[in-house]
């Protein structure tokens, strides 16, 4: 395989400056997630301790292999929503390690609304549901929540991708053999109690976890039956007469122990149908890629130089090198596993697209997972261009990107813009994982474009009426356009609306990418049948 | 010379003596017991015979399994180690009706040695110094009183039956004497019916020096200096040395020809030692042992002489290999005793199998008759090892020694190094002037010290314990349908945080609580208030290695489930880290109720309001279908109501019985 070789000057003030950028990202975004895994605060948290209960946090870590990585999905779900009062969705999901197997798991934190359900705790919910289904990974469900959060129920009750999917998607899970398991740590209420209900196979906390459909305070009201909710829906109830759960644990610890044997005693895992590689390390340091992306996010540079520091050996064997350049395509291996990367270098131009319709169509015959680093401002615009077809060949890789059956990551390193955002399988296009790194930006076009298409209608519109637009009047029109692209656009902002599945240290990425691919291999690797391509 | 030696021992010993007769080019012939099938003696022998059962008695000890052994070998001669049959007349003597040879004294030497007061009469009349005493027959007060100031003080009346410190009376001043008596008397008499006693010089701080003799066929005798045994637990030596230290070459000369007169008096052929009590220059006979020591390595360390092979040429009828001129002593040996044994519970002896058996041999002789993964047996010595330096100087030897035990690992019984070394580091047995009372005068520091974990020990544990997983983990790994998987890794990292990992060590009841926090290059570790940062940690042959703020340091760690053996700076530690994943197995609904399993009539109701039962006890008797079931109690604890009566027909899930609750409700 080639090898890449780096002429970046880690040494140089440039480098320097772009590292020091970017930490300072990093350290952000490392403060932000350390107040949101605060959870619901301290008075929350030691009422919650003074039960007995264990953290949400440590439940997780009680319950996964000690030692192994936790890849927390959506960290900053609901960040900046609900007055700032929901940390992390009040829902922790990600995957872990349990008993050697990797798994989902899906905690609720009782400290944060008493574990009740956001619109977006919802979404948190469902994504980390559809990441088990296609990855084909056991469910594990830390349930402790009162359920829906009642007064936004319009916007979690009755749609589609709404609340009653959880368990749409339990059901069709465990249909697909995909092992579901309940542990009920505290409450269960209301819709909540089908997630138990719906396992196949379920832990409940004596004198703690509790089911019902309808809690003791409505009951009250339905029937004015006075019982305790120990006495309508506790452990006692549930695993001598109701048979709602199959396991009484003693308390937290001994009920993830439980959890722990039971996946301990699933069925195997299928091997990888990827031809993998011992792993080895790049021939540069993956701390470096703080300082290969420039500050100024519209800077160009070699998007190789990310690639060699993801990449076993810096290995990288482009295809049509001299072809289409703003697209970097080529084959290379991320912790032993193959993987096919498209980078962007540019704007997309007809080549460029259909290079990387190409390179698409190889991988899928191969059976090769494809990357896409994402920095893209979008396709080439202008009547040239137009006439050239391009929206003809950004079709074909759309429509390439779109039916791709092999498992696909998006990184977004830099903008993710427009049409681009799509033809570099953006969060519709179902790539498995989807990370940004905490420069990155995504809107439909960038501030400063949005701004001036805007002003420019203005003013058109302002010369129609025959009146000029000064040119201060013309900032002070399109300053609040950038600042609200500017804020829109920030990865915070996307994360917290669950457009991603996290923000990410650069550093961290080829790890990340390496426990992402490791994931996709729990599942057989699809046939691709692609589409019409335009031609 | 005989051609071949059959070996009637086992254990540290037999391994000794294999080696120097294979190295003679004898061929060796080890016998085991049913305990001992895969022993080392018998794996280290070219040939082994089975002579009966695990006691002893049933094969040690029996005469005529080991003669029919011997024979059916065709053995020459046989050596019959220490303990067991070696001081015993009538073994030699089926030897010798088996016209084998017995490499050892005669009978009539062993028995002439074998009694205490036939033995001290022949030293007396050899010119050996005997403890200034009466044990004679007559007992009136007055004529004991006599006796008492011809003896001088302090002395000790002594019950001639008596044992144990009973019926023994100090007396320091001629004053106290007829009071002393009295007393001796009666519990003599209540104790053992006997009232007679005997009277003998005490002595306050006594130490324990022996000499080792050996005596040929052809009416030589010799000495090879002696050695100093004053550091002993409850009359069993720990710590021998030689030569015995801040003796004057006059006492040492005097020992030497009292010894070698001892061994004249009862002509005594092969290896023999003579034991003294000393004090302030003086010595006195004790006793003489008819065989080779446990001891016998720090006399051949200084000598240069290899004793089991003095023993072999000598019992073939040589002369002894050296003269008295001939034989020197240089530099000091000291020799420390492994036993599988616990010095804080009265050094009750611990069985078991050794998980981790390892001995540094570092400038150190080892002899040892056991390798990691044997059983320590109930049925023999606890004695796994022995350790011997030998060094120009007596602290060399014991900076070697600590050295050793530092190095050395012994886990799955309860070991002695701990102590070992405290008593090595103790200033008095620094200063070579301790007595035999020693180590019973400083029990408390030596055998049961209240010690802390330092935070360096905890350190190492939590890091030894994140190097084991890390171990395991590489295993799984290696065998897993995806063994290069970055899941595997085991540094703890977590997306954009990297939560600490926190440790609950037990000691005891007491919880050490360390947390590790990952840092750029290793981990940071809290421990109450103690900081420390760790880098570079390594699990290398069942050793962790880090280097903690700065200084390289390491321990030696094993994990059983939940026990933490950790053994560090000669400090063995046993913790305890609770495995929440342990718990799987446990009960569940071990709750709050027997309830009737299924619909029937109490029978029989067998506790009562009130009592506390055992997980498992009968509580209740349910007849049912013509089948009657005993329901049992689902968890310990009190029992607080019971809802059903004897003759009571209950229907399936009633509560039968309520029990206290454990725990405050949660709200």
């Amino acid at each position: 395989m080639s090898v890449l070789r780096s002429t970046l000057d880690t040494g140089s003030d440039s480098f320097a400056a772009n590292a020091a950028a970017m930490a300072a990202l990093v350290a952000d975004l490392e403060k932000a997630v350390a107040a949101a895994e605060q959870g619901g605060g301290k008075t929350a948290r030691d009422k919650h301790l003074a039960r007995n209960k264990l953290l949400p946090r440590e439940r997780v870590r009680a319950l996964i292999d000690p030692g192994p990585p936790f890849l927390e999905l959506s960290q900053l779900a609901a960040h900046g929503l609900y007055g700032g009062g929901v940390p992390c969705a009040g829902i922790i999901s990600g995957i872990g390690r349990v008993s050697g197997r990797e798994c989902v798991i899906i905690a609720n934190d009782a400290t944060v609304k008493g574990g009740t359900y956001f619109p977006m705790t919802v979404k948190k919910h469902v994504r980390a549901q559809e990441i088990a289904r296609a990855n084909r990974l056991p469910c594990i469900y830390l349930v402790d929540s009162g359920g829906a959060f009642l007064p936004q129920q319009d916007e979690i009750f009755p749609d589609r991708e709404h609340f009653g999917r959880i368990f749409f998607n339990q059901a069709n899970m465990s249909a697909e053999g995909i092992p579901q398991i309940a542990v009920v740590m505290g409450n269960c209420t209301a819709g909540g109690a089908y997630v138990p209900a719906m396992s196949d196979e379920s832990i409940i906390v004596r004198q703690q976890g509790t089911i019902f459909l309808g809690g003791p305070p409505l009951v009250r009201a339905a029937t004015g039956e006075i019982v305790t909710a120990e006495e309508l829906g506790g452990a006692d109830v549930h695993a001598r007469q109701s048979g709602v759960v199959d396991h009484y644990a003693q308390d937290d610890r001994h009920a993830l122990a439980i959890c722990r044997r039971i996946v301990a005693g699933l069925g195997p895992r299928i091997a990888p149908q990827l031809a993998l590689r011992t792993p080895r390390a790049p021939l540069y340091d993956e701390s470096e890629l703080l300082g290969v992306v420039p500050a100024d996010i519209r800077a160009p540079y070699d998007v190789r130089e990310v690639i060699a520091r993801l990449v076993d050996g810096s290995e990288f064997d482009e295809f049509k090198r001299l072809y289409g350049t703003t697209l970097v395509c080529g084959f290379a291996h991320i912790h032993g596993y193959p993987i096919g990367i498209l980078a962007n270098s540019g704007i997309l131009f007809s080549e460029s697209a259909l290079k990387g319709a190409h390179f698409i169509e190889l991988c899928c015959q191969r059976g090769i997972p494809l990357l896409f680093l994402q920095n893209i401002s979008g396709f080439m615009v202008g009547q040239k261009y137009e006439a050239g077809g391009i929206a003809r060949d950004g079709a074909k890789l759309v429509t390439a990107v779109a039916t791709a059956g092999v498992p696909k990551f998006t990184v977004v390193i830099g903008g993710s813009y427009g049409a681009g955002n799509y033809g570099m399988c953006g969060r519709a296009y179902d790539p498995r994982f989807m990370f940004m790194w905490p420069n990155a930006r995504i809107s439909v076009m960038g501030g400063e474009q949005a701004a001036s298409v805007l002003a420019q209608l203005r003013r058109d519109n302002m010369e129609a009426q025959g009146k000029p637009l000064p040119a201060e009047e013309e900032e002070a029109f399109k300053a609040p356009i950038r600042a609200k692209y500017e804020t829109e656009g920030h990865p915070y902002h996307a994360s917290a609306r669950l457009w991603d599945d996290g923000i990410i240290n650069p550093a961290d990425t080829r790890r990340i990418l390496g426990l992402s691919l490791a994931v996709a291999c729990n599942a057989p690797i699809e046939q691709t049948r692609f589409g019409v391509f335009r031609m | 010379m005989f051609q071949s030696l059959l070996i009637a021992n086992r254990g540290e010993i037999a391994c000794r003596i294999i080696r120097t007769a294979r190295r003679m080019g004898l061929r060796t012939i080890a016998v085991f017991s049913d305990a001992d099938e895969t022993a080392q003696h018998v794996q280290m022998a070219e040939e082994a015979i089975h002579i009966g059962g695990a006691p002893a008695r049933e094969s040690y000890l029996n005469i005529p399994a080991i003669i029919a052994a011997a024979k059916r070998a065709g053995a020459g001669a046989i050596h019959p180690g220490y303990g067991f049959l070696s001081e015993n007349p009538a073994f030699a003597e089926a030897c010798a009706a088996a016209g084998i040879i017995f490499v050892g004294p005669s009978a009539s030497a062993m028995r002439a040695m074998g009694s205490k007061g036939s033995a001290k009469a022949l030293m007396e009349k050899a010119g050996v110094p005997l403890l200034p005493g009466y044990h004679g027959t007559e007992q009136d007060a007055s004529f004991l009183a006599d006796e008492a100031r011809r003896i001088g003080f302090p002395l000790v009346i002594k019950a001639v039956a008596g044992g144990g410190g009973r019926g023994m009376r100090v007396v320091r001043a001629a004053g106290d004497f007829a009071d002393a008596l009295r007393a001796a008397r009666q519990e003599g008499a209540s104790a053992f019916g006997d009232d007679r006693v005997l009277i003998e010089r005490y002595l306050e701080r006594p130490r324990h020096v022996e000499v080792q003799v050996f005596g040929d066929s052809h009416g030589n005798a010799v000495h090879l200096f002696e050695r100093d045994c004053s550091a002993q637990r409850r009359h069993q030596k720990v710590i021998e040395e030689a030569p015995a230290p801040g003796i004057s070459a006059e006492m040492r000369d005097a020992m030497g020809a009292a010894a070698v007169a001892a061994a004249k008096a009862v002509q005594y052929q092969g290896a023999g030692t003579v034991e003294f009590i000393a004090q302030d220059g003086s010595f006195y006979f004790l006793e003489m042992n008819t065989r080779l020591q446990v001891e016998h390595p720090v006399t051949e360390a200084i000598t240069g002489f290899d004793l089991v092979e003095w023993q072999l040429r000598v019992a073939a009828g040589e002369e002894l290999p050296a003269r008295q001129q001939d034989i020197r002593a240089q530099g000091h040996a000291m020799e420390l005793r492994l036993y599988a044994e616990d010095p804080a519970r009265d050094f009750a002896p611990s069985i078991g199998a050794l998980q981790v058996f390892r001995l540094s041999d570092q400038g150190l002789r080892i002899d040892s008759g056991f390798v990691a993964g044997d059983r320590i047996s109930i049925h023999y010595d606890a004695m796994v090892a022995k350790m011997i330096a030998y060094a120009p100087t007596r602290t060399e030897a014991i900076t070697r020694l600590r050295a050793g035990l530092a190095h050395s690992d012994i886990i799955g019984v309860a070991h002695n190094l701990d102590m070992l070394d405290r008593i090595l580091a103790h200033p008095e047995f620094a200063t070579g002037s301790i007595d035999t009372g020693f180590i019973g005068r400083n029990a408390e520091t030596l055998l049961t010290p209240k010690l802390q974990p330092s935070a360096q020990a905890l350190a190492l544990a939590a890091l030894g314990v994140l190097s084991l997983e890390a171990q395991t983990a590489r295993t799984q790994a290696a065998t897993s349908a995806d063994p290069h998987s970055p899941w595997h890794a085991t540094d703890h990292w977590w997306i954009n945080t990297r939560p600490a990992r926190v440790f609950d060590f037990y000691l005891e009841d007491e919880v050490h609580t360390t947390m590790l926090s990952p840092a750029a290059d290793g981990w940071h570790i809290t421990i109450g208030s103690t900081e420390i940062s760790a880098r570079h940690a390594k699990l290398e042959d069942g050793r962790i290695h880090a280097l903690l703020d700065g200084m390289r340091l390491s321990a030696s760690i094993h994990r059983a489930d939940e026990v933490i053996s950790l053994r560090h700076h000669g400090q063995s530690w046993r913790l305890r880290l609770p495995d929440p994943i342990a718990r799987a197995g446990e009960e569940e609904g071990g709750d709050d109720w027997l309830l009737a399993p299924l619909p029937g009539q109490v029978t029989q109701l067998l506790a009562s309001e009130g009592q506390e039962v055992a997980r498992g006890d009968v509580l209740v008797v349910l007849e049912a279908m013509k089948t009657v079931f005993r329901l049992t109690a689902p968890r310990a604890g009190r029992i607080e109501t019971i809802s059903c009566r004897v003759g009571e027909t209950v229907r399936e899930g009633q509560i039968l019985i309520q029990f206290a609750s454990t725990e405050a409700e949660a709200d």
